[in-house]
């Protein structure tokens, strides 16, 4: 069995678990819909948004729904101990790390297609002056910062701690992604554009995605053998 | 040309967790056929042998060799030929049984049907297929787990407690199942504390007390009076 197959297939079983109960969806779009909504009571202030919150407030949304996500991903492995039976299947052990890791990829871009256009409404932020710009960001940032994610929440799924001990090991390891999103978010925002200096944060992610990506597919067999 | 195997052979085997030896020097050679008995009190580390056994957990020192190969060496070639039945039974509740079935059979690379169908009707589930496995009693549970352990015809079975939650019909139809399985060639091993179930299935006992192997040899009957003897008294 290859990598990729294996990958999808684990991707189908998690869509099919979560097409049952809507759980992880739900959770995670009301958390990254209410959080947004939180920021634009508070700086809202008489139908005026503050200039340049928008970037941060949109990748907070992001990384705070993520994490959620990523915890309720494994919780679902850790009930029955399927992540075992996962481990033991005849395929190259990364597959169950990239099965994940498309998961969680899926389920923030589902939510970026909500916070996205809310964010823009209610801060009234340009998002789509550049979309193509606009989507590399997101997408590389979103596939960074899901990379370390999904390795921290499988390594902790066995840990009692697990719930506290996910954002503390993951937010300072992926604050150079969280940097560069909001960074290049707001060079999109600007007036004109700073298409050089988004382009530049758009390359600095690509990066942080290869290393991310490498280093958790490389660690994740020895990681997850006791 | 798929991997098969028809021994395995534990070298020397340790496993240390800190300062806690868990499993130390345990040495046994299995053959296509045996059903081991793996007895011993709780903590005896009777789930870290079959956790090193299963490639789960990596020995601290001494090496596992499944027909001259080792684990690390025979990666997923050496997992393919190995079914693990453990105390969690490593079944999604959210899914059906079928479902279930079908996706651990995609996962060894295996057609679905007719694998799924018939063993659905070897764990008696056959008309309850549908059914998401969260609304099954313990027992039937643990039937569809035996039978998702068994889907792609394991070389090595490893089962930990294979009948907690069983009744007495169900115990019957899993030992028989297990005396069927070990006589197609299948290495079996057995951890289980229920001594009046494994006298007259077991055909090979290993005793480990505080994670070493105080005794390996044929079972014969009696298996309570030999356990007593080398546990309880030792």
């Amino acid at each position: 069995m290859n990598v990729l197959k294996v990958a999808l297939l684990i991707l189908r079983k998690d869509f099919a678990i979560e097409l049952k109960s809507y759980e992880i969806v739900s959770t995670t779009l009301f958390f990254s819909v209410a959080c947004v909504a939180i920021f634009s009571f508070a700086f809202v202030k008489e139908g005026q948004a503050p200039v340049d919150v928008s970037a941060g407030i949109l990748w907070i949304a992001i990384a705070f729904s993520g994490t959620l996500a990523l915890g309720r991903t494994f919780e679902r492995e850790r009930y029955g101990e399927t992540l075992k039976a996962l481990l033991l299947a005849p395929a190259p052990r990364p597959a169950i790390y990239l099965g994940k890791l498309l998961g969680i990829v899926t389920l923030l871009f589902a939510t970026e297609v909500v916070v996205v256009p809310m964010v823009a409404f209610l801060f009234d932020a340009p998002f789509f002056t550049k979309p193509l710009l606009l989507v590399a960001l997101l997408g590389l940032g979103t596939i960074g910062y899901a990379a370390v994610g999904t390795l921290f929440a499988a390594m902790l799924v066995r840990a009692r701690t697990r719930d506290v001990m996910l954002p503390i090991l993951l937010y300072p390891i992926t604050i150079p992604v969280i940097i560069a999103g909001v960074r290049g978010t707001s060079a999109l925002l600007a007036t004109p554009v700073d298409e050089p200096v988004a382009m530049l944060w758009i390359g600095m992610l690509s990066f942080f995605d290869v290393v991310f990506v490498t280093i958790s597919l490389w660690t994740f067999e020895p990681l997850m053998t006791e | 040309m798929t991997f098969d195997f028809d021994r395995v052979e534990l070298t020397d085997l340790s496993r240390h967790f800190g300062r806690r030896k868990a499993v130390s020097r345990v040495t046994l050679a299995l053959q296509a056929g045996d059903i081991l008995g793996l007895l011993g009190p709780n903590g005896a580390g009777k789930s870290t042998l079959l956790g090193m056994l299963a490639t789960l957990v990596t020995p601290t020192s001494g090496t596992i060799s499944y027909g001259g190969r080792s684990a690390s060496r025979g990666g997923a070639d050496v997992r393919g030929r190995i079914g693990v039945l453990a105390h969690e039974l490593h079944l999604y509740p959210e899914l059906t049984a079928r479902q279930n079935l079908a996706f651990f059979a995609r996962l060894h690379g295996l057609a679905e049907e007719p694998l799924v169908s018939t063993a659905l009707e070897s764990a008696s589930l056959g008309d309850r297929g549908e059914d998401q496995v969260a609304s099954f009693s313990r027992g039937m549970r643990q039937r569809l787990a035996l039978e998702r352990t068994l889907l792609h015809g394991p070389r090595l079975v490893l089962l930990d407690e294979p009948f907690t939650g069983l009744d007495d019909r169900a115990v019957r139809i899993v030992a028989d199942r297990i005396r069927r399985i070990a006589r197609d060639g299948a290495i079996v091993v057995l951890a289980t504390h229920d001594l009046d179930v494994a006298d007259g299935l077991i055909t090979r006992m290993a005793v480990v007390r505080s994670g070493r192997l105080m005794a390996d040899g044929d079972a014969g009957t009696g298996i309570r009076q030999q356990y007593r003897a080398l546990v309880e008294t030792a």
